[in-house]
């Protein structure tokens, strides 16, 4: 241990000091230890009572995390988070892709103009992006209104109303905020592809999907999973869209953990739980990350 | 030839639908704002005529005026402070070697991926039992807090990237730690802090949840709470409504297109590979 402490001194160029690192350090450190590190040390301490916010915690163990599976109104919302994620980012990469390949054999001009329009979204407050959304899927909103002008009254609803299209609703106002990242991301990968490539696969007899699947595909792995990082991070830490369209309903039906935490623990007074699911959140986003990283260098 | 013609025309056909399901939920909040209140009505007509007052009347009766300050203050004080800290800890990070360099690191790097929800809690009683709730610290300590660690990852990137033999030719001439810091490399690192002042600045100005669980009184609230509110209690207001969710945008969307570049680069970068 001394040996590498003296080690690591002795790697310092010369007339570096020694400890001002830690001098430069010390103002983030603090505030990120108080304000990160403590709060998440105490989340799981809480997780493990059962306490209404108000009077004695009462010890309850792992209750709260076995309950994360047992219990189906804590069970639902993960579910429920897992099925947005199709929403959130696997249909955002497949579109992306699809841009991407048909770009892939031209070179675009005004890109700047297309990449600015389809990132806006990815900017706009996610209070902004619930309003419009509440109103392009109101009885009289812009969705219905659309099915009418083409004949298709049957086929009009009460959007956010309904226990089954809900949570799909909601998670197509996911996509919408997130394909744009995905294109922006693809767009770039498939610009630095070398045209060699594809001449090469063109001249072995290939049509534009094995062109695709050889040459596209591969190359734009570390944006694929660069684009797949972030939609799932984002898409499960999403509390914003769902608390101001649905606020979980309706019944549990678009119920997802991030809501859980701020329902159960400043609404009905069950901080245990909602500092367990906090946690199982948590390590949720941990566990898919790891994941993705993995099944990209695995297959490369 | 003909088939590059006809990938070409096909190619600005997807685009070009793409860029109108962008735009259109945007350009609906857009005219729906501009609309007298009688027109007015989710989806998407023109606007009979221009209703600037929409504007005035969200400001004063939605008392956006109110809330935008609170978000100015907030956000300015989280940007600067994030900006000083996280370049501070970045600059310790990227060009000195000590002890434990790396643990730290790690763990700043940890709360890149811890979600606000594992935080908000304790936060909300840890302020309580302080008397901070439904005060301005509530909603700028954490918010630094989430931004330095990004900012020090983002920082850290630059700073092992920038020229060793400058740092030492300036230690040669005498210069002190600090001044190579603020007078050799925070100049020449301007477009690596400006992706940060603006990610932050978006992150800030936009966050929800912690000003729902922190903020009670009217005078606290940022806009996107404010807009939140007044769409419980006015949804029938639409044209209001309209506005105020376009006040909340304007300024993040004017900051998004003179910075686009820089923009998209740092939000890019949240997908920490190591």
């Amino acid at each position: 241990m001394a040996n590498r402490v003296r080690a690591a001194y002795r790697r310092r160029a010369p007339g570096e000091p020694r400890a001002l690192g830690y001098l430069y350090i010390a103002p983030a450190l603090v505030v990120f230890v108080a304000m990160v590190i403590v709060p998440l040390g105490q989340s799981v301490w809480y997780s493990l009572f059962s306490w209404d916010g108000l009077s004695v915690a009462t010890w309850v163990g792992v209750g709260n995390y076995t309950a994360l599976v047992s219990d189906p109104t804590l069970r639902g919302p993960f579910l429920h988070a897992l099925v947005l994620l199709i929403f959130y980012s696997l249909l955002p990469i497949l579109l992306g892709l699809l841009l991407a390949a048909a770009m892939s054999r031209v070179r675009v001009r005004g890109l700047t103009f297309f990449r600015t329009v389809l990132f806006l979204p990815q900017v706009l407050a996610m209070v902004v992006v619930a309003v419009t959304w509440r109103w392009i899927y109101a009885p009289g909103g812009l969705l219905n209104e659309a099915l009418r002008l083409v004949g298709l009254d049957g086929l009009t609803h009460s959007w956010l109303g309904d226990f089954t299209l809900a949570l799909p609703a909601i998670g197509v106002a996911g996509t919408w905020v997130g394909f744009g990242l995905c294109m922006v991301l693809f767009l770039a990968g498939v610009q630095t592809i070398p045209r060699e490539r594809y001449e090469a696969a063109r001249l072995d007899g290939a049509g534009p999907l094995q062109e695709f699947r050889a040459v596209t595909l591969p190359a734009l792995r570390p944006q694929i999973a660069v684009a797949a990082t972030l939609t799932i991070v984002a898409g499960l830490r999403n509390f914003d869209l769902i608390y101001l369209t649905t606020a979980g309903g309706p019944g549990n039906s678009t119920a997802v953990p991030a809501y859980e935490v701020y329902h159960r623990a400043f609404e009905i007074g069950q901080v245990g739980s909602a500092a367990a699911v906090g946690i199982g959140l948590t390590v949720l986003i941990f566990l898919l990350t790891v994941v993705v990283s993995r099944l990209v260098e695995g297959t490369q | 030839m003909i088939s590059s013609r006809l990938d070409r025309t096909l190619t600005y056909a997807v685009l070009v639908l793409f860029v109108v399901i962008a735009l259109v939920p945007v350009l609906q909040i857009v005219s729906t704002a501009l609309s007298s209140n009688e027109h007015a009505q989710p989806g998407l007509l023109l606007p009979d005529g221009l209703h600037w007052h929409n504007f005035v009347d969200a400001w004063q009766r939605g008392h956006f005026g109110t809330y935008l300050r609170s978000s100015v203050i907030v956000t300015v004080v989280v940007v600067v402070a994030a900006a000083v800290l996280s370049t501070m800890a970045a600059y310790a990070f990227g060009t000195m070697r000590f002890p434990g360099v790396s643990v730290l690191f790690y763990l700043f790097l940890l709360g890149l991926t811890v979600p606000e929800e594992a935080l908000v809690i304790p936060l909300y009683y840890d302020f309580r039992g302080l008397g901070l709730t439904d005060t301005y610290w509530a909603l700028i300590l954490p918010q630094t807090a989430q931004s330095v660690a990004f900012g020090t990852y983002w920082m850290r990137t630059y700073f092992s990237r920038s020229s060793r033999e400058i740092t030492e030719a300036a230690r040669i001439d005498g210069a002190s730690t600090w001044s190579i810091l603020w007078r050799v490399l925070v100049p020449s690192g301007r477009p690596a802090i400006t992706t940060l002042v603006v990610i932050t600045f978006m992150w800030t100005w936009n966050e929800f949840l912690l000003a729902l669980v922190m903020v009670s009184s009217d005078a606290r609230r940022t806009v996107p709470l404010g807009l939140a509110f007044f769409q419980g209690q006015h949804s029938s207001d639409v044209a209001l409504l309209a506005a105020g969710a376009v006040l909340v945008a304007l300024p993040v969307v004017i900051v998004y297109l003179a910075f686009q570049r820089r923009f998209i680069e740092g939000m890019l970068s949240g997908a920490v590979k190591e």
